[in-house]
């Protein structure tokens, strides 16, 4: 428990990050720094990109795996690390 | 010439079957090789001969189907939450992720993403790899090379049965994403009872349908949105009336001017003028007068100006204006032009009317339909009208500094491209839009595009540049973008269209101060002739004496005509002898 604050403060504390996420498997947002409509807009739609984008992966190869997703817009950068049952949703601001 | 070929046939042959038949071979042309003729041939060593095996393929482009789009918004709801947990209640959702936080997978996995996730964050802040290399040069253009173009994007077209002119449109001043175009049938007495008063507002993501209606006692002729408020619209109407719309308080307008007060005669122009209040326009119409109103008080005018040249104030003499001009960077200044082709530049700080009316400018053969300033040299500006573009300057009042050729069709509208100084857009009646860049090509458009079969009545350009719409006859608004290649400035351009057009005023006046110079030596000559022929003195003649004058002129043309023919007639009948004779005999001499 300690250990999961201690990574997420690590997280938090980085250069240019502006929020973190984490949802399970269904889409529910478990624990969140931001506000809660933004948080249910994003577990909503990342949800449904994770899934496609692992099925993509997937498909071409079934040996393979989705490992991390990187979404680059012109303000942020979403980045998503999936897991069986979790995903970690970071937004940053990459600084230049 | 013609050359026949007489068949003859029996009519009882007519229709029969053909039956060929085999005949032997027959030599009919044998040309043999002639070897004389190689020697003016050159054998040619190396022969460069290029060879492809490809599928013959063309282009093609169509139009597809119009496409019926909405734009719909997506409610979030919050889902995916087990039964027993109602999302509501803050309670259970937090006992639930508490629950959550306190398994065993969830630290597990936890932790290696988390590790994962440090490692690309700290990737992204060690290095950005969409670093722009090079950010300064990309702004060289090198879109010069392709050739100017110009594609429609959208139709827009009157949704009513009985189609009018689309006769105005107006920007948005704010991004310029909605179009305020005005309606009205401009013919006389062709308006139908059942043709609707009605006006749009058309928003360019939807085109299909006019966002919003401006629903007016009488058809809108003019429209302008007001630069400042961007809600506020301001329209003059076919009855003289001059009112204003605001977006927000729907499509009645807010107020209209007194029929008494207003113009006697369709409204042509309305232009917003710069103010505190933000709430000043004016008004001209052919009646002319040109009127300045408050919006905020439309009972009656706030000021009149009669456009009256010989300066006697009535509205007998007066011109009838068809457009206005005003530049927020000069507000003392505006220019009107009128229906008998004359441009008159008025000042508004005149306290009589006469000082009001400063100078004015003559060239044009017919009613001058647009006005505009150079938004980059204000002091040279455009007039189209009849079938001539011309630019003038303001110092120049005796001739446009340069003009466009006279073209086939009337012209109908013109405008200056925000953008670049030396590139201005004209319509025709014929339904084409010019292109014009000076200083790519003066004698021809450097882009003529046909947007439609019928008559083309107006043009504005976005203020970006890019898009420019036009309205038509039957009240379609075509937008058109324009290759950026016309868009953007070009290297130099400033200081090179800044060039051109000094030389070009400087050279009228230097025209202007050589006519003034003939002037004065012919009137010094005929003052030295007067003694001699008092005829000249006498300053009207009666029409039968001037029509008894013009034909023995013309009949005394006509015999030196025909003398000079007969002496050159002469000339060649004689012998070519006597002919070099004479040449000899002047070579001698």
């Amino acid at each position: 428990m300690a250990e999961v604050e201690e990574t997420l403060k690590r997280i938090q504390n980085q250069k240019g990050v502006q929020g973190i996420i984490i949802v399970n498997a269904e889409g529910i947002p478990i624990k969140t720094t931001l506000d809660n409509p933004t948080t249910v807009q994003y577990a909503g739609l990342i949800h449904q990109l994770v899934i496609k984008a692992r099925s993509t992966v997937r498909d071409m190869d079934p040996q393979n795996d989705l490992t991390f997703l990187r979404i680059r817009s012109k303000k942020n950068e979403i980045m998503v690390a999936p897991d069986k049952e979790y995903f970690l949703i970071v937004i940053q601001n990459p600084t230049d | 010439m013609e050359i026949t070929y007489v068949y003859t046939k029996k009519r009882s042959e007519f229709g029969s079957q053909c039956n060929f038949t085999d005949r032997p071979v027959e030599l009919l042309v044998d040309i043999l090789p002639d070897p004389t003729v190689a020697a003016s041939f050159i054998q040619r060593d190396l022969c460069n001969m290029p060879v492809q095996c490809v599928q013959q393929m063309s282009e093609h482009e169509i139009n597809t189907e119009r496409l019926e789009t909405e734009t719909e918004g997506v409610n979030h709801v919050e889902g995916g939450w087990p039964k027993d947990v109602n999302p509501q209640e803050q309670e259970q959702t937090t006992r639930f992720r508490k629950k959550v936080e306190k398994e065993e997978s969830y630290i597990a996995s936890l932790t290696i993403l988390g590790s994962l996730m440090e490692h690309c964050i700290k990737q992204n802040n060690a290095i950005n790899i969409y670093e722009e290399y090079y950010e300064e040069e990309e702004e060289v253009q090198e879109s010069t090379e392709e050739p100017p173009t110009a594609k429609t994007l959208h139709v827009l077209k009157d949704p009513n049965d009985i189609k009018r002119t689309a006769t105005s449109l107006s920007w948005h001043p704010d991004g310029g994403r909605k179009l305020a175009v005005s309606y009205c049938c401009l013919e006389f007495q062709r308006a139908s009872k059942d043709m609707s008063f009605h006006s749009y507002i058309w928003n360019l993501e939807k085109p299909n349908k006019p966002q919003m209606t401006l629903k007016p006692s009488s058809p809108i002729v003019c429209l302008d949105y007001n630069p400042k408020d961007f809600h506020v619209l301001a329209g003059g109407c076919y009855n003289g009336q001059v009112a204003y719309w605001d977006t927000r308080k729907g499509s009645q307008p807010v107020e209209m001017s007194i029929i008494e007060q207003s113009h006697r005669d369709p409204v042509y122009k309305v232009i917003w003028l710069q103010s505190k209040t933000g709430t000043d326009c004016f008004s001209a119409s052919t009646d002319g007068q040109v009127l300045w109103w408050d919006i905020r008080k439309l009972s009656e005018p706030t000021e009149r100006l009669i456009l009256d040249i010989s300066k006697k104030g009535t509205l007998d003499g007066a011109a009838g204006a068809t457009s206005l001009e005003f530049e927020t960077t000069m507000p003392t200044k505006f220019m009107v032009g009128t229906e008998n082709g004359m441009v008159i530049a008025c000042n508004r700080k005149g306290k009589t009317p006469a000082e009001k009316i400063s100078s004015t400018f003559c060239g044009h053969h017919g009613p001058v339909y647009a006005l505009r300033r150079n938004p980059f040299y204000p002091k040279n500006f455009l007039s189209v009208a009849d079938w001539i573009a011309r630019i003038w300057s303001e110092d120049t009042k005796e001739s446009s500094i340069m003009w466009t050729r006279y073209h086939m069709a009337r012209l109908s509208d013109g405008c200056w491209s925000p953008t670049r100084p030396s590139v201005f857009f004209t319509t025709k009646m014929d339904g084409t839009l010019d292109v014009w860049d000076l200083l790519l090509k003066q004698k021809e458009p450097t882009l003529s595009v046909k947007v439609c079969d019928e008559a083309l009545y107006s043009l504005r350009v976005q203020d970006n540049g890019h898009i420019l719409a036009c309205g038509s006859q039957l009240g379609t608004a075509t937008l058109l973008e324009i290759s950026s290649g016309l868009c953007s400035l070009q290297r130099n351009e400033k200081a090179l269209a800044n060039e051109m057009f000094e030389r070009e005023s400087k050279r009228e006046k230097i025209l202007e101060a050589r006519r003034r110079e003939l002037r004065l030596k012919e009137r010094g000559r005929s003052d030295q002739g007067k003694e001699e022929e008092p005829k000249e003195a006498e300053p009207q003649e009666s029409t039968e004496d001037l029509v008894a004058r013009a034909e023995k002129e013309f009949f005394q043309a006509i015999e030196s005509e025909r003398k000079k023919r007969e002496q050159e007639q002469q000339k060649l009948q004689t012998p070519i002898s006597t002919v070099k004779v004479e040449e000899a005999g002047k070579l001698v001499s």
